[in-house]
């Protein structure tokens, strides 16, 4: 309470003025009454009562002073002061508040993301509890459905095992199909992670009996919206999947978005209905892996206990089945991003990311403590008299580090401001046209106490600098000389803080530099197709009711037909185009291994299915032997194409075209041709081993047509189109240039440089304007000796070196030690950007030519005054 | 070892003086220490005002303004429930003080 009415006492003070007075005014006057009593006369009882009170001003200061006595009303006095300054200099405080806004809203963005992917679990009751099953490699997430059912009937440690796969199927309600985005998922999914439906109901392990029992879809909140205006109706409304009647059973929440953090699907529908989506059934084969596999574990059991219980039953089912399961294990990764296919990679980039925001942030404040630091010295006179007439050092600290606190607390606000816009634009963004993905990133309490923690930490170094300075500065000193000598000539403290930050911008540079160049190679690298001049259209012959038999001559007729439009070059089919997210490996054995399980097979190759004219149409330079023709059908002979890395890890350096070896089933076949090495899965993967077959010999519903044209893509697209519906309307499909269709695998790259790009700008911000401010400060300290070199002839080009050799030096030893750390810390970068390597000369170049612009920039106009320097008027001014 | 100096002496005499007469105004106070100490001790006003306020901040003791029987305003001081208890202390602390210097006068 005392501490409260103390408080409130500062904002009552005129009032406790008066109230102290009238009691001092009370005890001379009930002395005075005494002493007329005694018989004094009027004049002489005042006169007694008076000079026995003493001096009543002095009291009543102290009797106020006991009232106030925790020295809030100084706080609050030195609040006001700091305003009045600032306000004062509206340019030094909007300087200071922008440069910390952008430290700090940098860093709030980042952790917001960070947040959001790495440390919030999903979005589900005992979300802390739910486990990714992997296998043994990094991003080797892919189960068999037999498999997961064994790991699911026979664990002890889980609470619940379910699978999920995510696809695209053609829904329609009547009229044509639409490509939408789907889960299947296994019954128990929804129950296991604990989720209501927000309409209708959900499916459960209940409604399955068998294969393809369960002809039923749960909506997205979203899709509903937007597919069927919220209708509250759909329930229980039939529509068809891929040609295939399936009941809208209920809506999912508004905020559940199924278990991949960033994807947002259309609808859930049972895996045990496969087949009807799919057009072939993987429930009883052990050896398609094609499935997700998340767990709940029972509460109390570690994350380790349950990885040991999966694990004995994986070597359990490599006993029993020791082709298909061979080397099965079993792994737990948080879940949310692909297991640690996406969270592999993104853990350490955006750790990395977090430190080079830290590091601006550092800047900034070094920015900060330097702009303190002038005003300090500046104020130096002043500070002297304040000292010579007794003020306490305290107390000119005290004023100095409330000025810092709130200019970091603006800084702070501002920035944070800023951040919560950047999040929630992030959030609305859909990066890839074609896929369903939101990077949710609302900002949560976390992040602001974040931004609260930082923006005191951020208030800490350039309060402290000009406090050192107040804690040093000799009165005598300080008021004898003036202010014009206080040039100090050895290396300080503020020297070496404008070094780092330098080095931080050319780090910052150099990464973000290393990182577009590998993005501009990595499109005009050797990915073994050539997307530049090709135009895709990609459906499943599933959502036009085809089999994958029933559907070849159909992609015939259309290879065929696409060729004639006119100026296509070369057009043909590939199951799933290289670097897009379908396609499959299977492991390939040595002709006569009898014995077929993983340790016996030469290597894992992928494997496509291609139409003739598939190779000229993607340029896959044909090295050896010959293409498919039509020929080549289920009645000929087996054959493939293999790539060079398949050729030589099979065959070694001999001759490969016309010999044999044996696929996954056994299948003896017949190398008719080789083809130069591509990417298939991501752009920074080491060599891969592929294999070719003609889409006669291994049909697939799946189907990218790429079209070749000299043509601009924009007359070759309507055609593309029309052809098509002609062949068949209901069939729905998309159509892209094929550099656009890449947009997924470019994303991590594109995302990388974007961010680097960001954090170098900001960088070189503050670095300008940190340099700047010392190069600036420097020359307007020494006018007066610029005058008198002046006077004595200096020339302009000595006059510049005496005035802006110091800011040059740093500027240059920053740059020299940022640009080589940068060279050592973009080995990090090489995870995410092809070929990122900074022994580039172009990346040298743009590094050194940014920070010489940065220089140029930032001493230039210092320059420019130090020139300008009219001795006459300088002496007499002084 | 007794925590004991002038202020605290001072606070001594007031909280005594107002656990003795009750309510009283800082003239008042003046007075009865004067009179209860036989004229002794002489309380300076420049000390006891302020002393009286840094003891109602503590909250050892309260204040209200009342009429004095000479129909004047004044400031009339009364202890709390923790002056008393600081009264206590004050006055067991200023008993040892009394004892040690005692024993240190007459350690000869």
């Amino acid at each position: 309470m005392g501490m409260l009415r103390r408080f409130a006492n500062l904002f009552r003070r005129s009032k406790i003025d008066d109230e102290i007075a009238a009691e001092l005014e009370a005890h001379i006057a009930l002395r005075t009454e005494d002493n007329l009593a005694r018989g004094m006369s009027p004049g002489e009882a005042r006169r007694e009562a008076r000079l026995l009170f003493g001096n009543p001003t002095s009291t009543r200061e102290r009797v106020a002073a006991a009232d106030t006595s925790l020295g809030l009303d100084n706080l609050a006095r030195d609040l006001r002061i700091a305003v009045r300054q600032l306000r004062r200099s509206p340019g030094f405080a909007l300087t200071a508040i922008l440069t910390l806004a952008v430290g700090i809203g940098a860093n709030v963005v980042v952790f917001g993301v960070l947040n959001s992917m790495l440390l919030k679990p999903l979005r589900v009751a005992g979300g802390e509890r739910l486990f990714q099953i992997e296998g043994q490699q990094e991003g080797d997430l892919s189960q068999s459905y037999p498999d997961f059912d064994d790991f699911r009937s026979r664990n002890s440690a889980f609470s619940g095992l379910a699978a999920y796969r995510i696809n695209q199927a053609g829904l329609s309600t009547g009229g044509s199909a639409q490509r939408s985005w789907l889960y299947q998922v296994s019954g128990n999914y929804f129950d296991m992670l604990g989720v209501e439906p927000a309409l209708g109901r959900f499916f459960h392990q209940s409604d399955e009996r068998g294969a393809n029992s369960a002809p039923y879809i749960v909506l997205s909140d979203a899709f509903w919206r937007r597919r069927f205006n919220a209708d509250p109706r759909v329930v229980g409304m039939t529509v068809d999947l891929n040609k295939h009647p399936f009941t809208i059973l209920g809506v999912a929440p508004h905020s559940f978005n199924g278990t991949e953090l960033f994807f947002w699907p259309d609808f859930w529908m049972p895996m045990i209905n496969e087949e009807q989506v799919e057009g072939y059934s993987f429930l009883l084969k052990r050896f398609n892996h094609g499935i997700y596999v998340i767990g709940m574990l029972k509460p109390g059991i570690t994350p380790r206990q349950g990885t040991d219980n999966l694990q004995a039953i994986a070597h359990q089912l490599t006993r029993e089945h020791p082709n298909e399961d061979d080397g099965l294990a079993a792994r737990l990764v948080k879940p949310g991003l692909m297991g640690d296919l996406l969270g592999g990679p993104a853990r350490p980039f955006l750790a990395a990311i977090t430190v080079l925001a830290l590091l601006v942030l550092v800047a900034a404040c070094v920015n900060l403590a330097g702009i303190f630091a002038a005003r300090a010295s500046d104020r130096t006179r002043e500070l002297a008299i304040c000292i010579s007439i007794g003020s306490p050092r305290w107390r000119l600290l005290r004023r100095v580090l409330v000025e810092a606190v709130l200019i970091s607390l603006g800084g702070g606000v501002a920035g944070t401001l800023i951040a919560a816009a950047l999040l929630g634009g992030l959030t609305r963004w859909q990066p890839i046209s074609e896929f369903p993905i939101h990077v949710t990133v609302s900002p949560d309490m976390r992040v602001y106490a974040i931004a609260l923690l930082l923006t005191l930490a951020s208030s800490i170094l350039p309060g402290l600098l000009p406090a050192r300075q107040i804690w040093r500065t000799d009165a005598m000193q300080a008021m004898r000389t003036g202010a014009a000598s206080a040039i100090i000539r050895r290396l300080t403290l503020r020297d070496v803080l404008l070094s780092v930050q330098i080095a931080v911008c050319a780090l910052l540079v150099t990464a973000a530099l290393v990182s577009l160049r590998g993005m501009v190679r990595s499109l005009h690298s050797s990915m073994g197709f050539v997307p530049q001049g090709a135009v895709v259209a990609l459906t499943d012959m599933h959502m036009g009711g085809y089999s994958n038999q029933s559907a070849f001559p159909v992609q015939r007729r259309m290879v065929e037909e696409a060729a004639r439009i006119p100026g296509v070059t070369a057009a043909g089919t590939i199951d799933d185009a290289p670097l897009s997210t379908g396609g499959s490996s299977s492991p390939v054995y040595r002709e006569g291994t009898t014995d077929r399980k993983a340790s016996t097979s030469v290597t894992s190759a992928r494997y496509y299915s291609i139409s003739p004219g598939y190779l000229q149409a993607a340029e896959t330079k044909l090295l050896a032997g010959r293409d498919f023709t039509w020929a080549d059908g289920p009645a000929t002979v087996k054959v493939a194409i293999v790539n060079q890395t398949f050729a030589r890890r099979m065959f070694g350096n001999a001759s490969v075209v016309g010999r044999h070896y044996l696929s996954g089933d056994g299948t003896s076949i017949e190398v008719v041709g080789v083809v130069e090495d591509g990417k298939y899965e991501s752009l920074t993967e080491e060599p891969k081993a592929a294999m070719f077959f003609p889409l006669a010999q291994a049909t697939e519903g799946d189907t990218s047509l790429v079209v070749r044209s000299g043509l601009p893509a924009a007359e070759v697209a309507p055609a593309l189109n029309r052809m098509l519906t002609s062949i068949d309307s209901s069939l729905p499909f998309s159509v892209q240039t094929w550099p656009d269709a890449l947009g997924l695998v470019l994303f991590p790259a594109r995302v990388a440089t974007a961010a680097l790009g960001v954090m170098g700008l900001l960088a070189a911000m503050l670095a300008i304007t940190g340099v700047f401010g010392m190069a600036a400060y420097s020359v307007s300290k020494r006018m007066r000796e610029l005058g008198i070199r002046v006077a004595m002839g200096a020339n302009p080009p000595q006059l510049v070196r005496s005035a802006l050799g110091r800011p040059v030096l740093l500027l240059l030893a920053g740059s020299a030690l940022g640009l080589a750390a940068g060279m050592l810390t973009t080995r990090l970068l090489a995870f995410l950007v092809y070929q990122a390597t900074p022994r580039d000369p172009l990346v040298l170049a743009g590094a050194l030519l940014t920070m010489t612009l940065i220089g140029l920039i930032a001493t230039s106009i210092p320059a420019a005054r130090a020139l300008k320097v009219n001795p006459a008027q300088l002496l007499r001014e002084e | 070892m007794a925590k004991n100096d002038l202020q605290g002496t001072l606070d001594l005499l007031v909280l005594k003086t107002l656990a003795t007469a009750g309510s009283l105004h800082g003239y008042g106070i003046v007075l009865h220490i004067q009179r209860a100490s036989a004229d002794l001790l002489r309380v300076e006003e420049g000390s006891l005002y302020p002393a009286l306020h840094r003891m109602e901040q503590s909250g050892w003791i309260n204040s209200e303004w009342s009429l004095t029987e000479t129909n004047r305003k004044a400031k009339y001081y009364k202890l709390t429930a923790p002056g008393r208890r600081q009264l206590a202390q004050a006055e067991e602390s200023f008993d040892q003080l009394v004892k040690g210097v005692r024993a240190v006068l007459r350690y000869a």
